[in-house]
C-alpha cells in the first residue's frame, strides 16, 4: 500500500498542515497574541539544528564507526553552557543594531562594510550548499526506499539517473516553492518570521517523535531492550567493534575537533543565526533554552547506537546503506504505517533545515550582496524608483530558487562520494571560518574591516582547496590527480596534506590551516592600524554590549519628507507610514509630520531599513537623502568622549575662575591704594604735627624764661619776644596754608574770578617782599616782564603763587650776591610766567617731589640751625591754584645752575576753574 | 536571562566540566571493551555524564533564589 502516490500524498498533506500552522502563527502574531512567545517553542525551534543528517546520518555513521556520530551534539551542549558570554550578548546586539543576518552581523560589527557583508554571504552560500544537497539526497533516497516497498532497494547512483527522472530534481523544485510561500510572502522590517518559527518548532516534534518510535520499535519490538542489542553486537566480533572508539590520538584528536565545530556550527550557521538570534523573541527564553535545547538533542539521540547495531545484526549480508537503517528497518519487519512516520520524519528534518537555511540565506543574498550592487549601478535607476518592495521580494524568491539549484547540482556532481555526515562536516568547516570574525568581535574592540576581509577570505580560500575541491575530485568530477600529487606537481601542496602535514583526518587538517590563516590574518591585519571612527563605534557597540546605541555617527539631520519615501521605496507605503507613525507617537507626537527633523529621525530611518535591506545598503540609502556632513574632529572627539557635556560645564567654570582672579586683583590694587592713601595720610599728620611742635616748643620754651625769670634785663627780654612773635607768626601762616591746603584739596574753597593784570600781581608781590629781598641783600628783577597781560582768574590767590615762588627763590639763593629775575609773556592763548635764581639747583629726582607737601629740596633747610625755611606747603598749594585755573605749573633746574619755576594760565575765561 | 554574573560563571564551569567530560583522558578510561550493567562503558559514560550536564545546567538556571 506504499505507493508512490501515497508517500507523496502524505508529503503534501504534511506540509500543507505546516502551512497551515505557520499561517495561524502570522495571523495570531498579527493580532498581538504571538503563538511563540515561549521559552519552550523557542527551544523546540532551535531543534532545526538537527537535519536528515541526524535523523538518517547518525545512524550511518554509528554504524561505521560506533560513538564517532556523537561529538556533533555535545558541541552545542558545550555552547549553550556559555550562552550567557556569547549568544545572550549576539542576541542583544542583534536586536539593538536589528541584525537580520549572519553576514549583516559581522558587516555592521566592521563598519557596516558592504564588501564584508557580501563576502560573509559568499562563504556562508557556498559553504552551505554541500548540507543542502545532503538534505536532497537523504529525502528522495529515502523516498526511493520507501516507494519500492516491500522490496528494499538502494537507489541508483544519483548522476546515474538521467535528470528529468531524479527524483531529487523534484524534491529540490517542491520544496524551493514551498520555501518562497513560506519566506517571501511579504516584507518584514525586522525579518522575522513567527508562522515559519512554529512550524520549525512543530517539526521538531515531528522528526523526534518519529526517531523515538523507530527507536522503541527496534530495541523493545524487535529484542529485548538495549542491553540485548548490546550483548548480541558484542558477540559478534566485526560488529563489537562499534562498542568503543579507536583508542588512538588521532581518534580523540577528531573527537576533540568535531566537538569544537558544532560548537560554533551551531551558532553560526546562517539558520542556527536566524533562529537563536533573529528570530529570538524575548531574551529570557534562551534561559530555558540552555538546558532544553540539549535535553533535545540528547533525546534524539539516545537510540542512534541501538538502531545501528541492530542494523547491522539484522542487514548481516550488507547491501543496505547504513545512512537508511532507520527506514529500512522497519520497512524488513512490514512496519508500514512506522516507515512512512519515518519518512514524514525525515521529510520534517529536511524541510525544516532547508527553509530556515535558504530564508536566512536569501536575505543574505538579497540585502548584503545583490542590492548593494544594483544600488551601485546608477544606470539602473534603482535610487529614485518609487517602490521597491516587490524588487527585493523578488530578489529573495530568485535567490532561495538558485541555491537550491545549486544544491542539486552539487547533489548530482559530488553526492555520492559521501555519507551524509562527510558532506555536513564540510559545510561546518565553512561556517567556522566565522567564528574568529564574530566571536573576536563580540570581545575584542580592535578588529578592522580590512583584518576581517583578510582573515575570512584566507580561511575560505583554504577551506575551499582543502575540503571543497576534493570533494568534487572524489567524485571524479575534477581531475583527482591533485590531490594525489599536489597542485601542479608540487608535493607540499597536496590538499589533504598541505605543507607535508600528516595524521590528520580531512576535517580537522582542513581546519587546523584555515584557522590557523583566518586567525592569523584577521589578527595581523587588524593590528597594522587603529580601528577608523566608523569601527570604533561599532566596536564600542558591539563589545560593549550598550543598549544605549548612542551616536549613530549620522551629523546631518533630514525630515519625514526625504525619509518616508525612502523608507517607503522598500517596505511598501503602508507598513513605512505604519512604522513611521509608531516612532511619531513614541515620541509623543500626534503625527508623523510632526517629526522633527534630527538625527533620532535618521537613526529611526535607517534601522528600520537596516531591517529591509542590511545595515550597509542602509547606509548607503540614507547617506543618499541626507547631506551628511563628514565627520569633523570635534564631532568625532564629542562621540568618543561623552564627557563633552562636563568639558563645556568645565570651560564655564574656568572662564568664572579667571573672571574672579581678576576681580580678586583689582580688589587687591584697590587695597593697595587705599592703604597707600592711609599711610599717606598719617605721614601727612605726623609731618603736620612735627611742623607744628617746632615753633611751639620755641615759643613755650621763651615764653617759660621769662616767666620765670622777672628779672631779665630788657634787652634779653626783648630779643626772646621778638622770636616768640615770629614763631607765632610762622605757627599761624603754617596752620593757615594747612586749611587751605585742605580747602583746596576738598574743593571747598572759594573763589573770585576777574580780569587780572599779569604785571600788575607780580610787582605787588614783589612789593611785599621788597623788605626780605634788602635783607638778604638778593637783587629781584623785574625787567623781563611784559604789560598788558591779563587772565581770568582770582587775584588773591595768583598773589599767593607769586608770593609763593619768589619767597621760595629768595630762600636759595645766596646772600649778597643772590639774585631772583621775574619774566612774563604770552601767547594768543596763555600767559606765561618763569621765576628764576641763582641757586643751587634741584636734581631731575626731586623736581617732582618738591611738588609733594612737606616736601622740600635737599637745599631746604638752613645750614647752621637745620631747620627746614619754609612750611614745605607752598609749592604744593600753588601748584593746586593753577591747576585749577587749568594751568600748569612745574620747574626747570639743573643742580649748580639755578632754578627756574614756570606756570602758565590760559587767557579765556571759560577755560578755567569750575571743572576741577 | 542569566541575570547575575554568578549564574553566567556557574555555566562556564559547567562548559569546563563539559570540556573535561568528553575529552581526552576521561574518555580513554571508559574506552574498552565489558560492560556496565550491559552497556558498553564509553557509551554509557557519554550518555550519563551527558544528562548529569543537563541536569546540572537546569538546575543553574531554574534555580529561584540568587
Amino acid at each position: 500500500m506504499l505507493q508512490g502516490w501515497v508517500v507523496v500524498l502524505a508529503s503534501f498533506l504534511y506540509l500543507g498542515v505546516l502551512f497551515a500552522i505557520a499561517w495561524y502563527a502570522d495571523r495570531r502574531a498579527d493580532l498581538g497574541r504571538s503563538l511563540i512567545a515561549n521559552p519552550a517553542v523557542y527551544a523546540l525551534s532551535l531543534g532545526v539544528y538537527c537535519t536528515t543528517w541526524t535523523f538518517y546520518g547518525s545512524v550511518g555513521r554509528a554504524a561505521a564507526s560506533g560513538i564517532g556520530f556523537l561529538p556533533i551534539y555535545l558541541g552545542p551542549t558545550l555552547l549553550f553552557a556559555l550562552a550567557g558570554f556569547i549568544l545572550f550578548k549576539m542576541i542583544r546586539v542583534a536586536k539593538v543594531n536589528r541584525i537580520t543576518s549572519i553576514a549583516d552581523f559581522v558587516a555592521s560589527r566592521y563598519g557596516k562594510s558592504q564588501l564584508l557583508g557580501g563576502l560573509v554571504t559568499v562563504i556562508a552560500v557556498v559553504g552551505v550548499i554541500p548540507y543542502i544537497a545532503l538534505q536532497l539526497k537523504a529525502v528522495s533516497n529515502s523516498f526511493s526506499i520507501l516507494s519500492s516497498y516491500p522490496e528494499i532497494i538502494m537507489p541508483a547512483a544519483a548522476g546515474a539517473v538521467p535528470i528529468l527522472q531524479d527524483s531529487a530534481l523534484y524534491v529540490a523544485m517542491i520544496l524551493a516553492a514551498f520555501t518562497i510561500l513560506f519566506g517571501t510572502r511579504h516584507l518584514d522590517a525586522t525579518e522575522r518570521h513567527e508562522g515559519m518559527v512554529a512550524a520549525i518548532a512543530v517539526e521538531s516534534l515531528v522528526k523526534l517523535g518519529a526517531f523515538l518510535a523507530v527507536g522503541v520499535f527496534v530495541v523493545w519490538g524487535l529484542h529485548d531492550g538495549v542491553a540485548d542489542i548490546f550483548a548480541r553486537a558484542a558477540a559478534m566480533p566485526d560488529v563489537a567493534r562499534r562498542l568503543a572508539s579507536a583508542d588512538t590520538p588521532a581518534a580523540y584528536g577528531t573527537w576533540g575537533t568535531l566537538i569544537f565545530l558544532s560548537m560554533f556550527a551551531s551558532l553560526l550557521l546562517p539558520r542556527q543565526f536566524q533562529i537563536a538570534v533573529v528570530e529570538n523573541v524575548d531574551e529570557s527564553h534562551l534561559r530555558r533554552a540552555v538546558w532544553m535545547f540539549p535535553l533535545y538533542l540528547f533525546l534524539i539521540n539516545i537510540f542512534v547506537l541501538p538502531v545501528a547495531l541492530a542494523g547491522l545484526l539484522h542487514f548481516k549480508a550488507g547491501g543496505v546503506d547504513a545512512d537508511t537503517f532507520v527506514l529500512t528497518l522497519p520497512m524488513a519487519h512490514q512496519q508500514e504505517a512506522l516507515a512512512l512516520f519515518v519518512f514524514i520524519g525525515g521529510l520534517s528534518a529536511a524541510t525544516g533545515m532547508v527553509i530556515v537555511e535558504t530564508i536566512a540565506l536569501s536575505t543574505m543574498v538579497c540585502n548584503d550582496l545583490v542590492m548593494p550592487l544594483l544600488l551601485r549601478m546608477p544606470w539602473l535607476g534603482l535610487a529614485a524608483k518609487a517602490d521597491l518592495s516587490g524588487l527585493l521580494l523578488e530578489i529573495r524568491r530568485w535567490a532561495i530558487a538558485i541555491i537550491l539549484g545549486l544544491g542539486y547540482l552539487y547533489f548530482r556532481v559530488a553526492g555520492e562520494a559521501y555519507a551524509l555526515v562527510s558532506i555536513g562536516l564540510i559545510s561546518f568547516a565553512a561556517v567556522a571560518q566565522f567564528a574568529p570574525v564574530v566571536i573576536g568581535g563580540l570581545f575584542w574592540k580592535g578588529g578592522t574591516r580590512d583584518g576581517a576581509l583578510a582573515g575570512l577570505a584566507a580561511g575560505f580560500v583554504l577551506w575551499a582547496y582543502t575540503l571543497l575541491l576534493p570533494s568534487f575530485a572524489k567524485s571524479g568530477w575534477l581531475p583527482d590527480g591533485f590531490i594525489a600529487h599536489g597542485l601542479f606537481g608540487v608535493e607540499l601542496l597536496r590538499p589533504q596534506h598541505l605543507f607535508g602535514l600528516t595524521g590528520l583526518d580531512e576535517i580537522t587538517h582542513c581546519l587546523v590551516w584555515s584557522l590557523l590563516a583566518n586567525l592569523g590574518f584577521y589578527i595581523g591585519i587588524s593590528i597594522q592600524r587603529v580601528p577608523n571612527v566608523r569601527e570604533a563605534r561599532q566596536a564600542t557597540l558591539f563589545v560593549g554590549g550598550n543598549e544605549a546605541a548612542g551616536h549613530s555617527g549620522w551629523s546631518a539631520s533630514a525630515g519625514v519628507a526625504d525619509l518616508l519615501p525612502l523608507a517607503s521605496r522598500f517596505l511598501g507605503r503602508e507598513r513605512a507610514e505604519e512604522a513611521f507613525l509608531r516612532h511619531a507617537r513614541q515620541r509623543g507626537l500626534n503625527s508623523v509630520k510632526e517629526l522633527p527633523a534630527d538625527t533620532r529621525l535618521v537613526n529611526f530611518a535607517e534601522n528600520l531599513l537596516t531591517g529591509a535591506i542590511g545595515s550597509a545598503s542602509a547606509r548607503a540609502m540614507v547617506a543618499s537623502v541626507v547631506s551628511e556632513e563628514p565627520l569633523g574632529i570635534d564631532e568625532v572627539m564629542n562621540i568618543l568622549d561623552e564627557a563633552s557635556q562636563v568639558r563645556a560645564y568645565s570651560r564655564e567654570l574656568e572662564q568664572k575662575s579667571r573672571e574672579l582672579t581678576r576681580a580678586t586683583a583689582e580688589l587687591r590694587d584697590a587695597n593697595e591704594r587705599l592703604r597707600e592713601l592711609d599711610r599717606m595720610k598719617d605721614d601727612f599728620i605726623s609731618t603736620v604735627t612735627h611742623e607744628l611742635r617746632t615753633p611751639l616748643t620755641s615759643i613755650r620754651a621763651f615764653s617759660e624764661m621769662l616767666h620765670e625769670d622777672p628779672k631779665t634785663d630788657l634787652e634779653q627780654r626783648t630779643k626772646f619776644l621778638g622770636i616768640i612773635v615770629s614763631e607765632t607768626v610762622r605757627l599761624s601762616r603754617l596752620i593757615n596754608q594747612i586749611l587751605d591746603l585742605a580747602k583746596l584739596e576738598s574743593g571747598r574753597a572759594e573763589w573770585t574770578v576777574t580780569a587780572i593784570d599779569v604785571d600788575e600781581v607780580i610787582h605787588e608781590a614783589a612789593d611785599s617782599l621788597t623788605v626780605l629781598f634788602a635783607e638778604k641783600r638778593v637783587t629781584l628783577d623785574l625787567a623781563g616782564l611784559q604789560t598788558g597781560l591779563t587772565v581770568m582768574a582770582d587775584r588773591d590767590r595768583l598773589m599767593q603763587v607769586m608770593v609763593n615762588l619768589l619767597s621760595n627763590a629768595l630762600k636759595f639763593v645766596p646772600t649778597d650776591s643772590g639774585r631772583v629775575r621775574v619774566g612774563a609773556d604770552g601767547t594768543a592763548n596763555e600767559v606765561r610766567v618763569s621765576v628764576s635764581d641763582n641757586g643751587p639747583g634741584i636734581a631731575a629726582a626731586d623736581q617732582e617731589l618738591i611738588f609733594d607737601k612737606f616736601r622740600q629740596g635737599s637745599g631746604g633747610t638752613d645750614v647752621l640751625t637745620d631747620k627746614p625755611q619754609g612750611t614745605g606747603l607752598g609749592l604744593p598749594i600753588s601748584r593746586q591754584i593753577i591747576e585749577y585755573f587749568n594751568g600748569r605749573l612745574w620747574v626747570e633746574s639743573s643742580p649748580g645752575a639755578g632754578a627756574r619755576f614756570l606756570f602758565t594760565l590760559p587767557r579765556q575765561a571759560g577755560d578755567n576753574g569750575k571743572n576741577s | 536571562m542569566i541575570r547575575t554574573r554568578l549564574t553566567s560563571q556557574r555555566l562556564a564551569f559547567l562548559f569546563l566540566l563539559g570540556c573535561f567530560f568528553f575529552n581526552y583522558p576521561v574518555l580513554s578510561i571508559f574506552n574498552k571493551g565489558g560492560s556496565i550493567f550491559g552497556f558498553p562503558p564509553l557509551y554509557a559514560w557519554l550518555m550519563v555524564s551527558w544528562l548529569t550536564l543537563i541536569g546540572l545546567l537546569a538546575l543553574v538556571v531554574e534555580r529561584k533564589h540568587d
